[in-house]
C-alpha cells in the first residue's frame, strides 16, 4: 500500500515524457517504488527535481514536485 | 545513498558498477571512463584536431563538454535534417552550448544544400526513415571531417548504442557489419578516422552527466524514431540488465575481447574495391555514392515544412491520469 489515510493524503506531481503529461501520485513514496509503480526501467529514466538528480532510496513527500526524465534514444546507427 | 568515494549523500547508483556517486565524484567517474577508453583503444592525442558530431541531444553533448574538460581542443559539426521542429530545437541547443563556450560549431543544413528533408526524403526515396538520417548524418560526417582537414570524428556513440546494435547485428547475423563495430575505426579509403569515447558509459550516466553539469539537451525523442528496432533492442537489452547489472558491459565488451576478431576478415572485404562517387568523390563500390542515389531519388525540389513535433518514445507500459 501506498496510500494515507484519506485525511493525511500526500500529491506528488508527477511528470512524463514521450508523450509529456502530468500525474499526481499518493505518497509519501520513494523513487524506487514510484518506478515501480509506473512500469518504468530504472535504467531507462532519471529523476529530476528542480534541475537536480534524486536518488533511487529518497521519499518523496508532499508538495514535490518531480520529472521523471527518459534516458534512450537513437534511431538506426 | 551513499558516495562510494567520500560517503557524502549519493545522487546516483550505478548498479553495474555496485557504486553510488555524489555529484562530484559522479563527475569524476565519468571522466575516468571516457580517459580510459581513449586510451585503452588509442582514440586520439592532444595535439590531434578533432571533430564531434553534435546532435544538441545528451550523448553529443556530453562528449564535447568532457573532452574539453579533459584538456582536447574540439569543434562541433551539426547536420540540420529537416525534422521539422525537431531539428529546430536540437540546433538551439547545439548552438546554445557552443556559444556560451565560444567553440566553433559548423553547421550543414540538408534541406537548403541537398534540396530535400528526412521525412519527405525518405518516402521518395522508399527508405525508412532512420536509414535515410543514418546515411546522410554518416556521409556528411565523413565529408566535413575530410573537408575541414581533422585527425578524427567523435561520435556520441554509448555503452547501450553499441550494445543494442550488436544485440540486433547477432540476431540476424550480419557478419560485415560485425567486423566493423568497433571503438576505432581507422581513417583509410578516403574515410575518416572515427572514435567512440563514450562506449564505457550507458546513456543513463551521459544523461545525469548533463543535469548535473547543468547542460540543456533535447529530451524528446526524435519522432522519426518513434518504435522502431534499435529503440526495441534497448528495451530488450534494459529488462535484462534491471535483472543482471552489468549485463550490457559483458555483452559488448565481451564481444570486443573474443569475438570481433573473427569476423574482422568480412569486414574487409566489404570494403574491397572502393571508387570514388561520379558525383561527390566520396568512397563509394558503385559508380555513384549511395548518399548521391538519395540526393537524386528524393527529388532535389525544397521541401515543405513537415510539422512534425516530438512524440513518443516506447518506455514501456505507463499509465497516465492520477494513479492512487
Amino acid at each position: 500500500m501506498f496510500g494515507l489515510s484519506a485525511c493525511d493524503h500526500v500529491r506528488v506531481k508527477v511528470r512524463l515524457h514521450n508523450p509529456r503529461r502530468d500525474l499526481e501520485i499518493e505518497g509519501p513514496i520513494t523513487i524506487i517504488n514510484l518506478l515501480a509503480r509506473l512500469d518504468l526501467n530504472r535504467e531507462a529514466v532519471l529523476v529530476v527535481r528542480d534541475g537536480e538528480l534524486v536518488p533511487g532510496d529518497e521519499s518523496l513527500a508532499d508538495d514535490d514536485a518531480i520529472e521523471i526524465r527518459p534516458v534512450i534514444s537513437g534511431g538506426e546507427q | 545513498m551513499k558516495c562510494v568515494t567520500c560517503r557524502g549523500p549519493a545522487i546516483i547508483d550505478i548498479r553495474r558498477h555496485n557504486s553510488n556517486f555524489c555529484a562530484e565524484h559522479f563527475i569524476e567517474q565519468c571522466h575516468r571512463q571516457v580517459r580510459k577508453a581513449i586510451e585503452e583503444f588509442s582514440m586520439f592525442e592532444k595535439s590531434d584536431k578533432i571533430l564531434v558530431a553534435v546532435s544538441g541531444g545528451k550523448d553529443s553533448l556530453a562528449i564535447w563538454d568532457l573532452l574539453l574538460d579533459l584538456g582536447y581542443s574540439v569543434d562541433g559539426l551539426y547536420i540540420g535534417l529537416g525534422i521539422g521542429g525537431y531539428s529546430d530545437t536540437s540546433l538551439d541547443y547545439a548552438r546554445a552550448y557552443a556559444k556560451t563556450r565560444s567553440l566553433h560549431l559548423i553547421e550543414v543544413d540538408v534541406p537548403s544544400t541537398f534540396g530535400f528533408d528526412i521525412p519527405n526524403g525518405s518516402r521518395a526515396a522508399k527508405r525508412v526513415p532512420c536509414s535515410a538520417c543514418g546515411l546522410s548524418k554518416r556521409h556528411l560526417f565523413d565529408e566535413e571531417a575530410i573537408k575541414g582537414g581533422y585527425d578524427v570524428l567523435v561520435t556520441g556513440h554509448n555503452l547501450d548504442d553499441e550494445a543494442a546494435v550488436l544485440f540486433g547485428n547477432t540476431l540476424h547475423w550480419h557478419t560485415e557489419y560485425l567486423g566493423r563495430q568497433l571503438p576505432v575505426l581507422p581513417a583509410r579509403d578516403g574515410f575518416p578516422r572515427k572514435v567512440k569515447p563514450l562506449v564505457r558509459l550507458a546513456e543513463r550516466e551521459t544523461a545525469a552527466y548533463c543535469i548535473v553539469k547543468g547542460i540543456d539537451y533535447i529530451v524528446d525523442e526524435c519522432p522519426m524514431a518513434a518504435g522502431n528496432k534499435h529503440l526495441g533492442y534497448k528495451n530488450a537489452l534494459n529488462e535484462i540488465e534491471a535483472g543482471s547489472p552489468g549485463a550490457k558491459h559483458s555483452f559488448y565488451f565481451g564481444f570486443l575481447d573474443r569475438a570481433a576478431e573473427f569476423f574482422a576478415a568480412e569486414a574487409s572485404i566489404d570494403r574491397e574495391g572502393l571508387g570514388a562517387c561520379a558525383s561527390c568523390g566520396a568512397p563509394t563500390t558503385s559508380e555513384t555514392c549511395a548518399f548521391c542515389r538519395l540526393v537524386e531519388r528524393a527529388g532535389g525540389q525544397l521541401p515543405e515544412r513537415t510539422g512534425v513535433n516530438a512524440v513518443s518514445v516506447d518506455l514501456g507500459p505507463t499509465r497516465s491520469g492520477s494513479i492512487q
